[in-house]
């Protein structure tokens, strides 16, 4: 698979985690890091979103030194 | 004079003097004024997109929504995400593109992709219309906060056009400039502000974050989570879907990126931008911690609760850098949104009536504009009454159709005429107008689906239209503009 497709498959997975899976994760317990289910869930995403995004940057040839934007 | 009405006027002249001082050594012309001469680095992009989600909206209306409608409140932390990961991909090439044009606007964009001025003049005209209720809301936000950290002393309208007058002219003097290093006082202090309260308020009153979530699940069971219909979890994917696509519609948002040094900026700040939002974490739990600390807020008066705890909570000092806080996210989207506004109008509609008109006097004339705006949102901060918030759910779903026209004109090649743009953009305003002018749901004009489609959020089937009609008027107006679509995909 070249960089392009796994950068767009990457970028996907937080859309199907946060789009669909509230369908799955609505409800109040099991209490996560003190907080309500649900909103535990949106934030592991949040988290998680910003991890894919270091992932994409540092795979992505356009952030390497001196190429040209 | 109590000690809170003198920290906020610290801190207004505070931000004024920032305002102006960073005209510096600065020849002001449109570029420098609107855009910053496309010179700001990762820090103030990211501080001016930030702005976005810190507004007033977002510090009394988050701990107002989680206060009065609690588990629905999580979106806001969901759209951001998916805006960031989109933002990655897309803002480069508007930005490059925005760059080698010398292009100053958002409608820029669409007159240049689509060589169309008068669907420049569309776009501005649906853009300064969803953007005025946004700044009255700004603006209501304010008279709020500081008419109640002044414990009754100043009214709201006093509030109003103090802060008014204080953005009206740093805007002229420094352009977006003045919003950049307003935004870093902003920054640091709504962090600090925010941060404390969303520890300090569960653990004074619950003795911790959980013991908070269990007494109010206790006294209101199934607050926390997504109720069954309504603002069912069909109502969430919908909401965080088009909010996300909405995200960088709004004129002075797209505006932004063109203030950017390189594209790496909006690269490198998609990986912090989802983690900073986490601080809206803190704003929700001061208002679970208020809801049963000061309860009976009813309806709007929801928006109150952050400050009402804190009033109840703290001495005068404290409330006063609270109410600061408060009054710098209502000063930072404001000044953005009030020169973004002027520039559309001076630019993409005066200039694009009358082409002889230089430059030159297109950026005086969108300095002289800055006032005018702000007058208008002042008529309808006091006339507008308690349909703000309908107004501002108006204008997101108003700018989101934009997004079709916006992503298809990035594409290699282009299937869609400057016709079909304009085609769709109108029926999808068209669309908004009606729903949010008649009340309409997806369950009263289509009430033979089920539930879980009924919940959907009403922009839906706008966006939907739009890109129907979009299609249809591209494809049937192919022939006539095939030469232009065919020089266009150079790029």
């Amino acid at each position: 698979m070249n960089v392009n497709g796994l950068m767009r498959i990457l970028a996907a997975i937080p859309f199907v985690g946060i789009l669909i899976g509230v369908y799955f994760v609505n409800r109040v317990t099991p209490y996560l890091f003190g907080m309500p289910f649900l909103l535990s869930y949106c934030v592991i995403w949040v988290v998680l979103t910003s991890v894919i995004m270091t992932v994409i940057y540092f795979i992505d040839p356009k952030n390497k030194e001196g190429a040209a934007e | 004079m109590n000690s809170a009405l003198i920290i906020i006027f610290i801190v207004m002249i505070l931000s004024i003097f920032l305002g102006i001082r960073a005209k510096k050594g600065k020849d002001m012309d449109l570029e420098q004024w609107t855009v910053g001469g496309r010179g700001f680095g990762t820090i103030f992009v990211f501080l001016l997109m930030a702005g976005e989600i810190y507004t007033t909206f977002t510090f009394l209306g988050g701990s107002g929504w989680a206060y009065g409608k609690g588990g629905p409140t999580y979106y806001i932390i969901g759209y951001g995400c998916l805006a960031y990961i989109m933002s990655y991909f897309l803002l480069p090439k508007i930005w490059s593109y925005a760059k080698e044009k010398k292009l100053l606007s958002q409608s820029d964009f669409f007159v240049s992709k689509y060589k169309s001025p008068s669907l420049g003049i569309l776009v501005s005209l649906v853009g300064v219309v969803a953007m005025i209720p946004y700044f009255v809301l700004q603006l209501k936000g304010l008279g709020i906060i500081v008419s109640e950290a002044s414990y009754g002393t100043i009214s709201p309208a006093a509030a109003i056009w103090i802060g008014l007058a204080v953005v009206t002219v740093y805007v002229m003097v420094s352009g977006i400039h003045g919003s950049a290093w307003t935004a870093v006082a902003k920054d640091i202090l709504i962090l600090v502000v925010v941060l404390f309260l969303g520890i300090y308020l569960p653990i004074h009153y619950y003795g911790g974050i959980q013991p908070m979530f269990e007494a109010v699940d206790q006294a209101k069971p199934g607050f926390l989570a997504l109720p069954d219909t309504g603002m069912s979890p069909s109502w969430f994917a919908s909401t965080v879907l088009l909010t996300a696509l909405g995200f960088y519609m709004w004129p002075h948002t797209f505006g932004s990126i063109y203030s950017a040094q390189t594209a790496k900026v909006f690269r490198k700040n998609a990986i912090f931008m989802p983690i900073y939002q986490l601080v809206l974490l803190f704003v929700f739990f001061a208002g679970f911690a208020a809801i049963l600390q000061v309860p009976g807020l009813a309806g709007p008066e929801a928006d109150l609760s952050l400050l009402r705890i804190s009033i109840q909570t703290f001495d005068p000092w404290v409330v006063g850098v609270i109410g600061a806080a408060g009054i710098l996210t209502a000063l930072v989207p404001g000044s953005m949104i009030l020169m973004a506004a002027a520039t559309l109008l001076a630019r993409n509609v005066y200039q694009a009536v009358r082409p002889s008109v230089s430059d030159a006097e297109v950026s005086k004339i969108a300095r002289y504009l800055v006032p005018v705006v702000a007058l208008i949102a002042v008529f309808f901060t006091f006339k507008g009454g308690n349909t703000l918030v309908t107004l501002l759910l108006m204008g997101y779903s108003l700018v989101t159709q934009l997004f079709p026209s916006l992503i298809c004109s990035l594409l290699k090649k282009n299937f869609v005429t400057k016709q079909g743009a304009f085609a769709g953009i109108l029926v999808g305003v068209a669309t908004v107008t009606y729903v949010s002018i008649t009340g309409a749901t997806v369950g009263t004009m289509l009430p033979f689906l089920p539930q879980a489609i009924k919940d959907m959020n009403v922009g839906i089937i706008a966006m939907v239209i739009n890109l129907i009609v979009l299609a249809i008027v591209s494809l049937a107006t192919k022939n006539v503009s095939v030469t232009t679509a065919k020089t266009k995909t150079v790029s």
